[in-house]
């Protein structure tokens, strides 16, 4: 007994002499219920299970270990403004709003209380511009970049004339549906396509108008700005009045196996742009299942690995732990606050050769974050769905988007943004 | 004949295709309105409830996999079986009828003689929490509903019409079979209601549950067959709109669908909700053809559904096939 309390006070006393590290928190707004979860739950779980490996492989970021906050939002605006309401006070790092609706609300709050926010592919696209949106960053790229992957594409089928093309948009009537038509409409007068609108409204389970105007002015490529049901509803009904599926490209939400499966054979083709590699042939899939999965650790059921979402939320969570690391190694401090986090952010490299190192090579595009750029080079890639195989395949390299299109774009709806809230664009 | 014509007629012809599909929920709701008074809130998860069903019935899904496995540290997802597409059907309307016992027994039987709002609300409830049971049940991904419902063009009728007019119409196979069934259903559902014991008894409640109760009518019986017959309703729905969308969670979100047919072809009307269905599908899509989509920006069928609804109220509260009130002071 007295041997007992000896111990114990022995080690009180370490425990009490050693420097106090708090974690590293992250917060993961996600959504695990509602009509969006099945896109949900995949993401929250990849977003996981990465902080999960680095704490048991890594003891942690730099040897702090990372704390994950998750908070279900149900993709609900309002529910996604009180997680971030009640885990700010927690110390977080930063924010993945996981919905352009958070994120717009968070654009404002996340700035004045100093916390970084990082909507990856999604969000308000001119926060590119970093002199203005000092705490928001959308690399490695966005709806913007998107388009032009598309347009880019489909240019490179057709020997690089698409003049007197007809390209049709079926994209979900709400503002992130909208995100591409102004880069469609500049592209348009750049290459002399013609760019035909079709708006569907929430949620997009009745489409028949919008493809039967498709069967009748039979447009040579179809683009897709959808989400949730709108996306199967979609790819059936392309299927149904036999769109040819190699001409129809979705944008990355548009893109998961969730998307393509109910519609079975048929969507076969559907092709979708991404930002990163799909699959589980990666040296970090090893790791993972040694320290995650093997361990029951994992965030799911560990069947979700190598899916397009989990590797996005695994993607997110790995480019967060970098540029924690980035943060602490700028600091010279392991542990780091909101406002270095941000530095960290700002000052991140990935490379190929950093990516090989972390068991991910060829996974996604290399590519630099500075003040005046938030949103990285705008690199994309077009996959392909195999149905037969049940699989995507890349089947392009990353190509930049069309930058001579876009940053006047970014520069223009920042400085509109900059005007309205009284934001004098600096880097300090 | 001119092309915008035929386009017209396509239009048309898929409203209507739609309008049925839309019917097919809007039953569910007039079922059960007719028979107790109550707007079912839960219509629309009941048919996702029940689509769910018969996809994890099908495919030898373990129900509550993911809470068994948590509490238990077990990694079991399925039974390793898969059912035939109508033993999982069946068994689906066995769990419907299931179903039924227990929002008797749990939630209506305390309710008897509570204000229609009081109902109302309790089938508010109920929709979120056959929401979250579902989702626990079967899990909240995507699943493919195969049961053998054709899909994709109608190549008789593109032939045809091609034949015709030079334009093959587009008519989606799984509308077709959709009116087939609609049909089916409500043929069904007037030879019960008319020629048997229980359709009487029905009826009879609908009119007037206490004079119903005083001629020996058993309320607690009623109840529990129409939420049956609903959920039977329902399973259907969610096939069909499954069909289109694979299993997921926004099937629930149909229900919308069903509310302006509702208000046009009357709460307690099965004919109604039919013609009621057909009306808002064939105008919503002409609206989107001939207004909406050239002049409009589009995406107007939504909230054309709802003004055309409305204006049938402003002449006939009742709606179409209602029936009318009248309150002596």
């Amino acid at each position: 007994m007295k041997a007992k309390t000896l111990a114990t006070t022995a080690v009180l006393a370490v425990m009490a002499g050693a420097p106090v590290m708090a974690d590293l928190v992250f917060p993961s707004l996600s959504y695990r219920t509602g009509p969006y979860a099945a896109n949900g739950i995949p993401f929250a779980d990849g977003y996981a299970d990465y902080f999960t490996l680095l704490n048991e492989r890594d003891g942690g970021i730099g040897g702090v270990a990372t704390r994950l906050l998750e908070c279900e939002t149900g993709y609900n605006t309002q529910k996604g403004v009180e997680c971030y309401e009640a885990t700010k006070g927690e110390g977080a790092l930063v924010y993945q709003p996981l919905s352009t609706g958070i994120t717009y609300q968070l654009i404002p709050k996340a700035t004045a209380d100093g916390i970084p926010v990082h909507s990856m592919g999604y969000g308000r696209t001119s926060a590119k511009n970093g002199s203005v949106f000092r705490n928001v960053f959308n690399y490695p790229a966005n709806y913007w970049d998107g388009a032009s992957h598309a347009v880019t594409h489909i240019l490179n089928e057709n020997g690089g004339d698409i003049s007197g093309k007809k390209i049709a948009l079926v994209y979900h009537n709400s503002a992130y549906g909208k995100e591409p038509i102004r880069t469609l409409e500049g592209l348009a007068e750049k290459h002399g396509f013609e760019l035909l609108l079709l708006p569907v409204d929430h949620p997009g389970q009745e489409q028949k108008a919008q493809w039967l105007q498709i069967r009748r002015e039979r447009p040579d490529n179809v683009l897709m700005w959808g989400w949730g049901v709108m996306n199967q509803v979609a790819i059936q009904e392309a299927v149904n009045i036999r769109y040819p599926m190699e001409n129809f490209i979705g944008v990355w939400w548009s893109g998961s196996e969730n998307d393509v499966l109910p519609a079975g054979d048929g969507a076969s083709g559907y092709k979708s742009i991404t930002f990163h590699n799909i699959g589980a042939d990666y040296p970090i899939y090893d790791d993972l299942k040694t320290h995650v999965v093997d361990k029951g650790l994992a965030a799911g059921a560990g069947d979700a690995l190598g899916t397009v979402l989990y590797n996005r939320g695994m993607y997110a969570a790995m480019l967060a732990a970098e540029a924690a690391a980035k943060a602490q190694e700028i600091h010279g401090t392991a542990d780091i606050t909101p406002a270095m986090m941000r530095d960290g952010m700002e000052a991140l490299e990935i490379t190929e050769a950093r990516m090989a190192e972390l068991g991910l090579p060829n996974f996604g595009p290399e590519f630099s974050v500075s003040c005046g750029n938030h949103g990285g080079d705008g690199f994309g890639a077009i996959v392909q769905w195999d149905a037969s195989a049940g699989s995507w395949n890349k089947i392009t390299e990353y190509y930049q988007s069309d930058q001579d299109i876009i940053m006047p774009l970014v520069a223009e709806d920042s400085a509109a943004f900059a005007a309205e809230n009284n934001i004098e664009a600096a880097c300090n | 004949m001119p092309d915008q014509l035929l386009f017209a007629m396509e239009v048309a012809l898929n409203g209507l295709m739609a309008g049925v599909m839309y019917a097919l929920v809007a039953l569910g709701f007039v079922l059960i309105f007719k028979a107790s008074g109550i707007f079912n809130y839960a219509q629309g998860v009941m048919a996702l409830f029940a689509a769910m069903t018969v996809v994890g019935i099908q495919k030898g899904q373990v129900p509550f996999a993911h809470l068994i496995n948590a509490i238990f540290g077990t990694h079991i997802h399925y039974f390793g079986w898969n059912v035939p597409a109508l033993g999982a059907i069946l068994l689906t309307v066995i769990v419907m009828g299931l179903f039924a016992w227990v929002v008797n027994k749990l939630v209506l039987k305390h309710l008897v003689n509570q204000e229609p709002i009081i109902l109302f609300m309790a089938t508010i409830g109920l929709a979120y929490f056959l929401e979250g049971v579902a989702d626990l049940m079967w899990g909240a991904d995507i699943k493919k509903l195969d049961v053998g419902l054709p899909q994709g063009i109608n190549g008789y009728i593109d032939e045809t019409t091609f034949n015709l007019f030079g334009y093959g119409f587009f008519i989606d196979n799984l509308d077709i079979t959709a009116s087939v069934i609609a049909a089916i259903l409500v043929t069904a559902l007037v030879l019960f209601s008319q020629y048997t014991k229980q359709g009487r008894a029905l009826r009879a409640v609908a009119d007037d549950h206490q004079a119903a109760l005083s001629v020996g009518i058993s309320l607690n019986f009623i109840w529990v067959l129409v939420w049956t017959i609903a959920g039977c309703v329902a399973l259907v729905a969610g096939m069909m709109w499954g069909a289109k969308s694979g299993v997921q969670f926004s099937l629930s979100l149909i229900a919308l669908k069903a509310l302006p047919v509702l208000m046009l072809g009357g709460f307690t009307s099965i004919p109604g909700a039919i013609v009621g269905g057909l009306i808002i599908g064939v105008g919503e899509q002409l609206f989107e053809f001939a207004i909406g989509a050239p002049y409009l920006g589009g995406a107007t069928q939504n909230w054309f559904a709802y003004v055309l609804a409305l204006l049938f109220l402003v002449f006939r509260p009742q709606g179409l096939f209602g029936e009318k009130i009248i309150e002596r002071v």
